[in-house]
């Protein structure tokens, strides 16, 4: 039976795509971030007739070149994974997950592969303008691509628009409106394009201060500061903004991520929001999970209560009443969500084999259930929580989660005081004097990238043990292979890939100690 | 009009495009064939360089329509998609593979400090150009030839063979078609380059490899076709679902759909005249009478395979496993969004060929080479 499956080929096949997912995601926030930058660079280019702005823009358009195939190579992998490695998820919702792909391709992909050729080989091919008008497309074109892959995950999140189709024993779009206006997606795209953004500014605002710093290509590095810091400071308000709302919408739908991220435990009216806070083991469990303490504590009063229910005093339930229940606040114990799931999940069982043998009266009268109001809000909604064995597998890796998004937060504040401070000293044309600044931009870069893939971490790690919330967990999501074939193209896909990013940053470091071309 | 948007009408429009999709991705790979020969064709670096950028600036359609034919195939097929990269685990990863580390090597062979050498990026490119045509062709001799899988009352696919899909490798059919995409891939490789490179040498090289490749394409082809038609094929009868091996199946679903005979024969039609213009009158036209012969033959293979009563990703040990379209697809109202989106195909196809155009209009040259600033 496939709920008894291998928990080793699970967790090996969840290493693979997060190792893959977490290689992708170094590349393609810098393209995005990066291709916005060229775009305004050039367009600059294109309506003074500056060909300092030409030379900026090629220079920063090799390294953008350099990302961006490796950007590719390492991203087709994670589309076909859903197939190889994750089957039974792909029959299980391929109806409403696959839709966003194919439109990603359709739409996205070739827009940006098409005019990407056009932006590093037309230079002297196409006119002016038709050039810019390519560049400018590569940039919508890769944040298009964001949009539907990212679609398709806040699905996973936060399923809506779709209805169980016991026939065909899975999910069914019922509304493309709900799926592309899922709460989710809106404050998952807005959130990670703009954070891409910031990357993107970060890295060019850290890579000329190199410059600076060597005293090489100031005219080159000081303007592209001005215009990378301006671009970043705008992209890390958004963040703030849209990072604060993503936040909302966890706390709403996915509350038991939302309180793994705060690690609170019990519940609170009034409960504050931890700055910064250090866990320790309290010694007391939730079945096999450890209740974690926290010392050092750093809090705003009440902040918390007020972000997530509008109230000073609104309540905020913590791990514990999402596991145990709490039919005070009118929290379901996780152990009758579990009944209830199995309740559903047998209906669908007897259906299936009534239709087998040709009880078509059975049949009918069991198919009917799901279509019933009450079955669907009561009993079908906790479908997935009938594959757990105790209450406590619902709660995932709190310190992971707590630290994750602690750091993640910290750095996206540090980036607006960077991006400040880049511009206040370029216009004040003391960016030279100030050496320190400038070796704090330049470290910033990796800071960047960390802040990036912490946000990954806080928001897929935390729906663990989830593949699509509340519907199918992972053990049941996975492909019916072997253990040892995963743990090859694990090992094939992190020695590739880890060569690949070698040769990258080779390559990348050499172009910017070549700097522009004159 | 209510009549003409069923169900099975969209089942029958996405596998018109999934094999639209099939039939661009097979033309596209004139750039895994033109890779093929990056150790045998050129006689110096010089020339390594030029047919390098000439492939180097189309190798992002065929990636992208590769990703797209995975995703298309994915939100109107799903169990197909399911079953097939699920199963067939091992094939599906060396394709995989093979198109990652091409997507690198374009970018890297020629840059300085690239830490591997050229010469490791160049059989990076070389790999892919024999793997990827190979291993996608005996992948699509699957539709035709079944799979070692069963599904269960929940539709979870068990793959038979602890091989995962290599297991392909060892039926002759498979390898056929297998070889009769590589070598397909070659030659509509060679009729690019000789359409792109201005370069008596190169040129003089093309014309000859053409000869040899085309010879064993259409031997292979012809194999392939031959035990094709008068074969076995998986008959699912539309009323009963029960799924047969019926003779001649696959010659019957040519001869019976006049779209498909039509597509074939004039299929093969222009990909013989292209043979003639570029073996008989040295053209550097010959792609353009290839190309749409090439996406032509590969539809009508589709064609075979999925519409009639056929199965179209049979299954050889469970035969009532076999996928047929009504049994993998997607819902009424995804495959209706989704016909929706596919309406704008004209229009991307559109700016393609704009921006094709405009990069193609003058050929690769020595001295463009040594002059431009962004080369492979």
């Amino acid at each position: 039976m496939i709920e008894n499956i291998d928990l080793s080929l699970v967790n090996w096949s969840r290493a693979q795509f997060a190792l893959t997912a977490i290689y992708h995601w170094l590349f393609v926030p810098l393209t995005l971030g990066l291709s916005f930058i060229l775009a305004f660079m050039e367009t600059i280019y294109v309506r003074t007739g500056d060909e300092t702005w030409k030379k900026i823009t090629k220079f920063w358009m090799t390294l953008f070149g350099i990302n961006f195939a490796i950007g590719v190579a390492t991203g087709i992998i994670l589309e076909f994974e859903f197939g190889t490695n994750w089957s039974n998820y792909s029959w299980f919702v391929g109806d409403i997950f696959g839709a966003p792909l194919a439109i990603e391709g359709i739409l996205a992909f070739f827009l940006e592969s098409t005019f990407v050729a056009v932006m590093f080989f037309g230079w002297n091919k196409v006119g002016k303008k038709f050039h810019l008008a390519s560049t400018w497309l590569v940039a919508v074109g890769a944040s298009l691509s964001a949009l539907w892959i990212l679609v398709a995950n806040s699905w996973m999140e936060n399923p809506v628009g779709m209805i169980f189709n016991p026939d065909t024993a899975r999910n069914e779009m019922n509304s493309f409106r709900d799926v592309i206006l899922n709460p989710v997606a809106i404050d998952k795209f807005t959130h990670t394009v703009t954070s891409g953004f910031v990357l993107g500014s970060v890295f060019v605002v850290g890579i000329s201060s190199w410059f600076l710093l060597r005293h090489r290509e100031e005219a080159m590095a000081r303007k592209s500061i001005l215009l990378a810091g301006i671009f970043g400071l705008v992209s890390s308000l958004l963040v703030a903004f849209t990072g604060d709302s993503s936040a909302r919408t966890i706390a709403r739908v996915q509350p038991v991520k939302f309180a793994s991220m705060e690690a609170l435990y019990e519940g609170k009216s009034g409960a504050g929001l931890t700055v910064i806070g250090a866990l320790t083991d309290k010694g007391e469990r939730i079945g096999e999970k450890t209740v974690h303490d926290m010392k050092m504590k750093l809090e705003f009063p009440k902040l918390l209560s007020i972000m997530t229910t509008g109230e000073e005093n609104g309540y905020v339930p913590g791990l514990k009443d999402l596991v145990n229940g709490n039919p005070g606040k009118g929290i379901v114990p996780v152990s009758e969500m579990m009944e209830r799931g199995k309740y559903a999940r047998q209906v669908l069982i007897d259906y299936k084999m009534a239709k087998e043998i040709g009880d078509e009266a059975s049949a009918v009268a069991l198919g009917a259930r799901f279509r019933e109001q009450d079955f669907i809000d009561n009993y079908f909604r906790y479908f997935g929580y009938s594959y757990f064995d105790h209450p406590w597998q619902v709660i995932p890796s709190v310190p992971v989660i707590f630290y994750s998004f602690r750091i993640m937060v910290g750095l996206g504040f540090f980036f607006i005081l960077l991006f400040i401070l880049a511009i206040s000293f370029q216009r004040r044309q003391t960016l030279e004097r100030n050496r320190w600044f400038l070796w704090i931009a330049l470290f910033s870069v990796p800071l960047a990238y960390l802040a990036s893939e912490l946000g990954w971490i806080v928001t897929e790690m935390g729906r663990q043990p989830w593949i699509i919330q509340n519907l199918m967990p992972v053990n049941i999501a996975v492909s019916n292979i072997s253990t040892g074939a995963v743990q090859t193209t694990f090992c094939l896909f992190a020695v590739l890939f880890t060569a690949l990013l070698i040769a990258e940053v080779s390559i990348m470091v050499r172009q910017i100690k070549n700097g522009p071309k004159h | 009009m209510t009549l003409m948007i069923s169900h099975a009408f969209l089942q029958n429009y996405w596998w018109l495009i999934i094999s639209l999709l099939a039939g661009l991705l097979v033309f596209l790979m004139f750039v895994q064939g033109g890779q093929s020969f990056i150790f045998s064709l050129p006689r110096n670096d010089m020339q390594r360089k030029m047919m390098v950028n000439a492939l180097g600036r189309k190798w992002e359609f065929t990636f992208t329509t590769l990703v797209t034919f995975g995703g298309a195939f994915f939100a109107s097929f799903p169990l197909f998609y399911a079953t097939s990269f699920g199963g067939a685990y091992w094939v599906w990863m060396a394709i995989l593979f093979s198109f990652i580390i091409q997507a690198v090597a374009y970018e890297y062979r020629s840059k300085p400090s690239n830490v591997f050498g050229t010469s490791v990026f160049d059989t990076f490119l070389f790999i892919n150009g024999c793997l990827g045509p190979f291993l996608t062709g005996v992948a699509v001799a699957t539709f035709f030839t079944g799979s070692d899988f069963t599904l269960d009352l929940f539709n979870r696919v068990t793959w038979g063979s602890g091989w995962h899909g290599l297991e392909a490798l060892v039926n002759p059919v498979n390898l056929l078609l297998g070889f009769t995409v590589i070598f397909l891939a070659r030659v509509l490789g060679l009729m690019y380059l000789s359409n792109s490179i201005d370069n008596d040498d190169m040129i003089a090289a093309i014309n000859r490899a053409l000869v040899r490749n085309a010879i064993l394409f259409l031997v292979f082809f012809l194999a392939f076709t031959a035990c094709l038609i008068l074969g076995n094929g998986f008959m699912a009868d539309s009323a009963t679902d029960k799924v047969t091996m019926v003779k001649y199946l696959y010659l019957h679903n040519l001869l019976s759909n006049v779209f498909t005979l039509i597509l074939f024969a004039g299929g093969v039609v222009l990909v013989l005249v292209s043979l003639w213009l570029g073996i008989i009158r040295h053209s550097r036209k010959a792609i353009w009478f290839a190309g749409p012969g090439t996406i032509a033959v590969v539809m009508a293979l589709f064609f075979m395979a999925g519409y009639g009563d056929t199965a179209f990703y049979p299954s050889s040990s469970d035969l009532q496993s076999s996928l047929t379209l009504a049994k993998a697809s997607s819902s009424l109202f995804t495959l209706k969004t989704m016909m929706y989106v596919s309406f704008i195909i004209p229009f991307v196809a559109a700016y393609i060929w704009y921006a094709w155009r405009s990069l193609n209009r003058k050929m690769i040259t020595t001295e463009e080479m040594a002059g431009e600033d962004h080369a492979y």
